[in-house]
This record gives structure tokens, sequence and C-alpha cells, in this order.
């Protein structure tokens, strides 16, 4: 069930260029959690009217959100001190299935990965293929997975090529080769729209169960003002609510 | 809860004068979480069409400067599924629940009146005031004889009190407003969503699917007021205000105007809980001016 929370900031750091780190003391909403689910966090500012949905990427100690500078709202996010309260609504959506007994590939891109971390956290077997513009991208997200237990490998690709240990191209283009090198009970992905897309496909080509996360704009986060519907084959689905997390079988991929 | 908010509109009993704006409030159960559902004066259920409608394609939904736009274009599962799955559900939560509805023709907003015209539902109220679908909506609500007309069509079909909701982008709204009254409107309701437009800078294209979309929150309320004050003036039926209130002294403003209830949208985003407190906080308003009742202060802008 969600609630609102007023949480300390414990730290708000950029991990690279315009994404930062958010770390917030909330064990209550860490303990309610679920692998998968986001938050509408306030901006305290009465500038500002809508909440801001981020991915929920940690609740191992305390709460921790990865999100990108990309307008005025996460700017004024980024300028937050360690102590600030913020008032913050979660945690709210679906999340991933953790039934699965067996290994799981996780394939995301740039903020996709957050949620993926969340899910590396609480299973028991998981590989992981990052996949961002370029090494600043990248990094900060290995050091986030590398240490996890479940985490039996990393597999890096950037846009440019700049990681050095890493492919060059895009996650769909290494997939296919990370999918035939081991056996996996299933795919979860979180990234652009696209990327997701040909994941999806992949996975299905192999036979594979795949949950992907949409991120959509929205305003309520609680089902009720429409902004983030999506088609689906069972019908009109709300990201906030339905989801952000679909079985790839609910669209047809053609 | 005491007697300082009690008031009845057209006949419906409420325990405040604090209701949920259509379009952001859903069903009200979404909000059960957060709000006691009964405390409000209604909840005003997102918009209904004879037939369900998926909305507008792209963005729907951007932030502004003080405020937001939205081009949902009326997505909702139809009346049918309306009455038969949602309405049964959304009983038990003890709460006014007034229909917002809209058609592509007069005939359909008989229609849907005469279909809501059943226990359970408090009230209609004829949404021709959407700026984001083509095919009905505001091209009711910018024309007095059309308005009048659709006002007719749903009083004749109904014996629920029939709540009118008018749009803004007009020239004169009491010219609307008086023909609704006139047409046997039973309360008016105002004001829906100026017409507004944001564009992309770095990609030179419309932030919103639609091109344009309705503007609401805090950036509207003095339109709000101002049209508020001036329908209460023309006419005689009650007055539902609405138009960015976000606290009790926004409220408080709507009521001096001349608004007998006032609604709460888009400050449900910003806070889910925002309705109970401005419920406290006006309470306490009242009672700090030695007053008993809301009425006390209706249409009392000196």
């Amino acid at each position: 069930m969600s609630k609102i929370f007023e949480s300390e900031i414990k730290s708000n750091v950029e991990v690279a260029p315009a994404i930062f780190k958010l770390e917030i003391d909330a064990p209550e909403l860490a303990k309610l959690s679920k692998p998968g689910q986001f938050a509408q966090i306030q901006l305290p500012s009465e500038t500002f009217t809508l909440r801001r949905p981020i991915g929920i990427a940690s609740t191992r100690k305390g709460v921790k959100m990865f999100y990108r500078v990309v307008g005025d709202g996460t700017k004024f996010l980024s300028t937050l001190k360690e102590g600030t309260t913020l008032n913050i609504l979660a945690p709210l959506g679906n999340g991933f299935s953790m039934h699965y007994s067996h290994k799981i590939l996780l394939a995301g891109g740039g903020m996709g990965l957050a949620p993926l971390l969340s899910v590396a956290e609480k299973l028991r077997e998981v590989e992981v293929l990052i996949g961002g513009r370029n090494k600043d991208e990248v990094i900060f997200w290995i050091r986030e997975f590398v240490h996890l237990p479940a985490v039996r490998s990393i597999f890096v690709t950037t846009d440019d090529g700049s990681y050095r240990y890493g492919r060059t191209g895009f996650v769909v283009d290494y997939l296919p080769e990370i999918m035939a090198s081991s056996k996996f009970s299933a795919v979860y992905t979180c990234g652009p729209d696209v990327m997701m897309h040909g994941v999806a496909l992949e996975a299905i080509a192999n036979g594979l169960p795949c949950e992907l996360s949409f991120e959509r704009r929205m305003a309520c986060g609680l089902g009720a003002c429409l902004s983030c519907s999506i088609d689906t084959i069972n019908g009109r689905k709300k990201v906030c609510k339905d989801g952000p997390v679909f079985d790839a079988k609910e669209f047809n991929w053609d | 809860m005491s007697k300082l908010l009690e008031t009845e509109i057209c006949g419906i009993k409420m325990n405040t004068p604090i209701l949920a704006a259509s379009g952001t409030f859903g069903f009200g159960e979404e909000f059960e979480n957060f709000v006691e559902l009964d405390k409000l004066g209604g909840v005003m259920v997102k918009c209904i069409t004879l037939k369900p409608r998926t909305g507008n394609k792209g963005v729907r939904v951007a932030e502004t400067s003080m405020g937001m736009l939205n081009s949902i274009g009326l997505e909702n599962p139809g009346v049918e599924k309306f009455l038969s799955e949602i309405l049964p559900r959304i009983k038990k939560y003890n709460m006014n629940v007034i229909v917002n509805i809209s058609g592509s023709s007069v005939e359909d907003y008989g229609e849907l009146a005469k279909l809501l015209d059943v226990d359970g539902v408090a009230a209609i109220e004829l949404n021709i005031s959407c700026p984001n679908v083509k095919d009905g909506g505001i091209i009711f609500g910018t024309n007095p004889k059309a308005a009048s007309e659709v006002t007719k069509a749903a009083k004749k079909n109904t014996r629920k009190p029939v709540i009118v909701k008018l749009s803004p982008n007009v020239a004169d709204i009491t010219e609307i407003a008086l023909a609704v009254e006139y047409s046997g409107a039973d309360c008016i309701s105002l004001i829906n969503t100026l017409i507004g437009m944001q564009i992309n800078i770095n990609t030179w294209q419309p932030t919103l699917g639609n091109i344009t979309g309705g503007l609401s929150g805090a950036a509207i309320k003095p339109v709000a007021v101002r049209m508020v004050y001036q329908v209460a003036n023309a006419v005689k039926v009650p007055v539902i205000g609405m138009g960015g209130i976000r606290n009790c002294a926004d409220a408080v403003e709507f009521f001096l105007a001349g608004a007998s209830a006032v609604a709460i949208g888009t400050a449900n985003f910003t806070d889910p809980n925002v309705t109970m407190k401005i419920i406290a906080d006006l309470e306490n308003y009242l009672q700090s001016c030695g007053l008993e009742n809301i009425s006390e202060i209706v249409g009392k802008v000196k």
C-alpha cells in the first residue's frame, strides 16, 4: 500500500555528468518496497505542480534512487542538500515478479538500470547487461552491481565505445550472444522503448519469459489522471498502477 | 464533524463544500488511502461518454510555470462499464458521486443523462468545456445556443440535479451562464481549463501530442476567481467554483466571490491529501472569524 513519507535526504551526489544518486532515510519505505516499484517525489518548492516519478533502485541501506537532470524539476532536485525533508508518495506500481528461482538476465539502458538494480538485490542469481551512451554513464552502474552476491556476470556496451572493457553498440546488438552463452529462466528489461522492443523480440525468439518496465510522464501516480495510459492486447493499462512492469506477452510486437 | 461546513446545493446534502474536480480524482477509489471520501462534498468522477474512448496519442501531460497542461482527451471506459462495474464498486464509500458526461451531439447528452438516472448517482455534470477533443465538449460550451440545447436535453431525461461546467475560453462567460440557467441548469460549475500550448526549444516541437492542451493549476486561479465572481452575480442558481485552488486561503477567495462550494483539481496531484487539509483549515478559518456556517461568507466580497 502506498503512503506519504516525510523523509530526510542522506546524500544527493552527482555520479556521472547530470546523473545523481539520491539516498533517503526511509526504513519503512525500504521494507514496503518491492523490486521495480517507484516513488513520486514532491519537490519542496511552490513553483512545481507535479511530483517527479523516480524508480526505487535499492532498499538495502536506506532507499536509493538515481535520476538524470532533464528539466527544471530535476535540476532543482539536484541542488537539495543532505538533511532536506522530501515528501514522497510511495511505493507505487506493481514491480517485477520475483518467483523465478533460476538465473535471470537483466538488460538495461541508461537510467533503466535503476529498477533492475533493485531486482539484483533480491534475487539469487542474475547476469546483467549494462548499456549506456558512454563510459561515464556505465561505470557508476558497474560499481552498484558488482558487489551484489547474486550478480554472476556483468556485460557492458556503450554507444560510442568509450568504455574499453565493453562492446561498442546497443544493448540489442549484444543480447543474442549473451542469451546463447548461458541458460536463463527469464529476461527483465528497462530502458528506452526502442531498446525494450528489441529485447522483448529476442526473448520471445528464445522462448523466454520477458518483463519490461516502462517510463512515462505521470501526474497522479495513482491511476486517476490517465496521463500514462498505454495500449496492451488486454486493453488500456495505466503504467503507474497496472505497471510499470508488464509481461512482453501483453503487447503485439509486430 | 462539526456543522460549520455542512451545506446543501440543489438538493445534494454535503458534509463539506469541498469537492474533487473531474479528471483529477479518477472515480474516488484511487485516493482511498489518502482521503476520507465521505468528508468530501462530492467526487466529480472522470468524464464518461457513451462509448469507451482511448484519448489522445503521444505526450498527454506537461508541467508549466505554476501549473500544468493536459491533453488526455477524455479517455474513459464508457457509460456501460461505468454502470455495471465502477458505480457498484464505489457505492461503499458513501460519497456524493457526481458523474461528469460529454457527448458528440445534443442527443448524446440526453441519452447519457437518462442512463445515469440511477441510484448511487447524486448529480450529473455536463462537460461542455473539454478543450482536448474535436468532436464534443467545448463546441457546446462556447456558444450560448448550443449550451442551452445540451442543458435542455439533459434536464428532459433525468430527475437528478444537472450541473453545467463552463469553459473559460469565451469572450463573455455570463452569456453562457445565463443561457444554461434559463434552460434549466440546477447549478453551474466553473472553470474548466484554459487552452494552452508548450513548445520544446530543443526539438522545436509542441510538448503535447495533441499540440494544445488544457491549462490548470495555480496559474489560472485569478481568472477563475474573476469568472466565478461574474457568474455568481449574474445567475440565481448556486455556483461551484474551481481553478487553481491549492489551500484554504485560495478556497476562501472563491467562497467570497460567490461560490457555494469549491472543487479541488490539479492540487490533488501535488498532494493527494490536500482536500483533507483544506477542510481542516477552513473550519479553523470560520471559527476564527466567529462564524457558524460556510454559507455566511458566500458572495460576501465587498
